[in-house]
């Protein structure tokens, strides 16, 4: 019987194991931030713990870094967690890519950028969003503090052997479907804990062509299915991503590395515990209504009716969902009226999704009612979509262009969308207040904010593009 | 980490699904840099109205939930953002234990790591447990050592929890150090890299 890629990584990671105990798995990369990490640095002080492997250790600011004017942060109590973290990389002795480095960004941007996040690595962080860096073909996910504390002092952790789920994506997506309404269209079909004890393995036809950008992008909301994991067997496109990269493997290391890469994609006998099949056909530019990420429909479609609801429990929440929205039951989604736009975070801030997304704005307004930011993922993001010209087509346009962090998506600094308000974000979460007490957040891809941010409304963007759309 | 053996304490219901941490602590206290302190911010959108004053008509403020440190709960307890201020929080304002038909993965392991012991029940057993606490002063006996959940009207449920972690809770014990205790397996591991 063949194995797929995630027994695979996880075998080759087992340090110790014993009966009736976890596994005791070896991590090969740890990145931090500056929210979920001051209390494990102060933990191991308080014990005179050292970090074990600085070397596989690499930090960066970017939870609540502020994204307009970085010359003088004004909330204190933000700057204390930076430089806290300043702080204790330096007594550590761990790479920090700082608030002033070129290489700053969203954790979950950086990694890949850098060459850090490789195939067949066992990659955390304390940020469940981690699944991101699964998308190389590494078993990635997210921790909280203590564990962060358990990997800084022993480069190791305890985890179960997850089951693994297979989702086959087979055929072309529509135009103006991207891999955010493949994600969401997936969690709209199976709800918001299908994936719970597994880690994913997304493979088909639509996976195969993808980018490593929209990869990441379907890995980054595993997550929201309540899979910790999720990942894609590496590939040529992988492959090339990674060649030339900082800290990546060059020369004939870099050719030792693709060939034992390469035995790493899943067999083709594997086994795997469940499996889903999705149809790209099927999907369409999608919306989230609700607040969570799999209250969500096809742009052409309504909002559920109270009556369609299964159960109580469903009810209650289709009703709470609609009061705290502010919209009614059997509305039309491209009937929502749109006050903010957000283009950013570790799910949409990449290169792809500014050029998509500059694609549909160029030559076009704002809409007076709006107002749109853009935030790219990472200062090398930002300067390569510079170099390009896009920002001033997001300027040109209304749009503000701002400096790399998560910003808007969960507004920990001061991007934050009022009480009452909707916006449509390129994030990965549309819970209660997530963009600022009361925000109504709709979860849409790169190219349908740019098409809210232009007409005020949520807007089938597919009918604005060309035959021949770019992807 | 103190242990976890058994107590009989007062329950609050709280009757709610898919309460994600984004609502048990939301974002804008996240930035302290102690473990110590959340409590008070807990359940903050909610507990508190626009003016700040505590809002009559949640759950948690009702008088006769005053002092509770057994929570039940619905489906899907503690989803999305993986922050341990959530766990931190809970126990902060006083709780010992959470009783639910479901908890997200992320959150179960950061309570079991600090602590807080989440128990998952039948929604039957949870919905019985709901009722139940609707009446003042519902005390609760959750016995981690034998697995067990009872009160003195008749209410008995099993639960079941991975022995490790039980042996964990139970003694309080530090899970890095224990780790520790294995260094040999890990430097062996990093020679063969
Ligand atoms: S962009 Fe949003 S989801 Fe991603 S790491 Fe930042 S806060 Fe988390």
């Amino acid at each position: 019987m063949g194995k797929s890629i995630i027994e695979k990584i996880w075998d080759k990671h087992v340090v110790y194991e014993e009966e009736g105990k976890p596994d005791l798995l070896y991590i090969d990369l740890h990145l931090v931030h500056e929210v979920t990490s001051p209390q494990a640095f102060s933990g191991l002080r308080m014990k005179g713990r050292k970090v074990r492997r600085p070397d596989k250790t690499f930090a960066t600011m970017d939870h609540n870094v502020p994204t307009d004017n970085r010359s003088e942060i004004q909330d204190k109590v933000a700057l204390n967690q930076m430089t806290t973290l300043e702080k204790n990389c330096h007594e550590f002795g761990i790479p920090l890519a700082g608030i002033d480095s070129p290489d700053q960004g969203i954790v979950h941007v950086i990694g890949p950028e850098l060459g850090l996040t490789l195939p067949g690595k066992t990659i955390v962080c304390g940020d469940s969003h981690t699944s991101t860096h699964g998308a190389f073909g590494s078993i990635a996910f997210g921790i909280g503090t203590s564990e962060v504390e358990h990997v800084l002092a022993t480069q190791t952790i305890w985890r179960a052997k997850p089951k693994t789920l297979k989702i086959d994506i087979s055929g072309t997506p529509n135009k103006g479907v991207t891999a955010k309404d493949i994600i969401l269209y997936i969690l709209s079909k199976h709800g918001f804990d299908f994936g719970t004890g597994y880690i994913i393995e997304y493979c088909g036809e639509a996976i195969r062509s993808m980018s490593m950008d929209e990869r990441m992008t379907i890995c980054n909301m595993s997550i929201e299915g309540g899979a910790r994991a999720g990942l894609v067997s590496p590939d040529e496109t992988t492959f090339s991503y990674i060649t030339g990269r900082k800290f990546a493997p060059k020369g004939e290391e870099l050719a030792k590395a693709v060939a034992e890469w390469r035995e790493l994609a899943s067999d083709d006998d594997a086994v795997y515990d469940k499996t889903i099949e999705i149809h790209a056909e099927e999907i369409a530019p999608m919306v989230s209504w609700g607040t969570n990420p799999a209250m969500t429909s096809r742009v052409h479609e309504r909002i559920p009716y109270l009556s369609d609801c299964k159960n109580e429990i469903e009810r209650k929440s289709l009703q709470n969902a609609l009061s705290y929205m502010g919209l009614t039951e059997g509305q039309r989604i491209d009937d929502i009226h749109i006050q903010h736009v957000f283009i950013g975070s570790c799910t949409n801030s990449r290169l792809e999704d500014l050029r998509q997304a500059a694609e549909i704005v160029k030559g076009k307004q704002v809409h007076s009612n709006v107002r749109a930011l853009v935030v790219p993922g990472s200062q090398q993001v930002k300067k390569q979509a510079e170099e390009e010209g896009l920002h001033r087509i997001f300027t040109e346009a209304g749009f503000e262009w701002r400096e790399s962090g998560c910003s808007m998506c969960l507004s920990m600094n001061n991007d934050i969308v009022p009480a009452g308000e909707h916006c449509a974000s390129t994030s990965n979460r549309n819970f209660e207040g997530r963009q600022g007490t009361g925000a109504r957040t709709h979860l849409v891809s790169p190219i349908m904010a740019a098409a809210a941010a232009i007409y005020g409304k949520i807007t089938d963007v597919s009918a604005m593009m060309p035959e021949e759309a770019v992807k | 980490m103190s242990a976890f053996t058994k107590i009989t304490e007062k329950a609050a219901a709280f009757d709610r699904a898919n309460v994600d941490t984004d609502q048990i602590i939301p974002k804008q206290f996240l930035k302290r840099i102690e473990k110590t302190g959340f409590g008070r911010f807990l359940f903050n959108d909610w507990r508190y109205s626009p003016d700040g004053e505590p809002n009559p008509h949640f759950e948690l403020n009702r008088p006769e939930n005053a002092g509770a440190k057994i929570l039940i709960a619905n489906e899907n307890f503690g989803c999305g953002s993986s922050r341990e201020h959530a766990p931190w929080a809970l126990l902060d304002y006083g709780f010992k234990a959470i009783i639910a038909p479901s908890f997200a993965d992320i959150f179960y392991q950061n309570s079991l790591k600090n602590g807080l012991l989440p128990v998952t029940l039948d929604a039957e057993k949870v919905a019985q447990l709901l009722q139940k606490a609707e009446h003042e002063n519902y005390e609760l006996t959750v016995d981690l050592e034998n697995e067990s959940i009872f009160d003195t009207s008749g209410f008995k449920a099993h639960f079941s929890i991975d022995p490790y972690w039980k042996k964990m809770l139970v003694n309080g014990w530090d899970e890095i150090e224990i780790t520790m205790q294995l260094d040999e397996y890990i430097t062996v591991y990093e020679k063969a890299q």
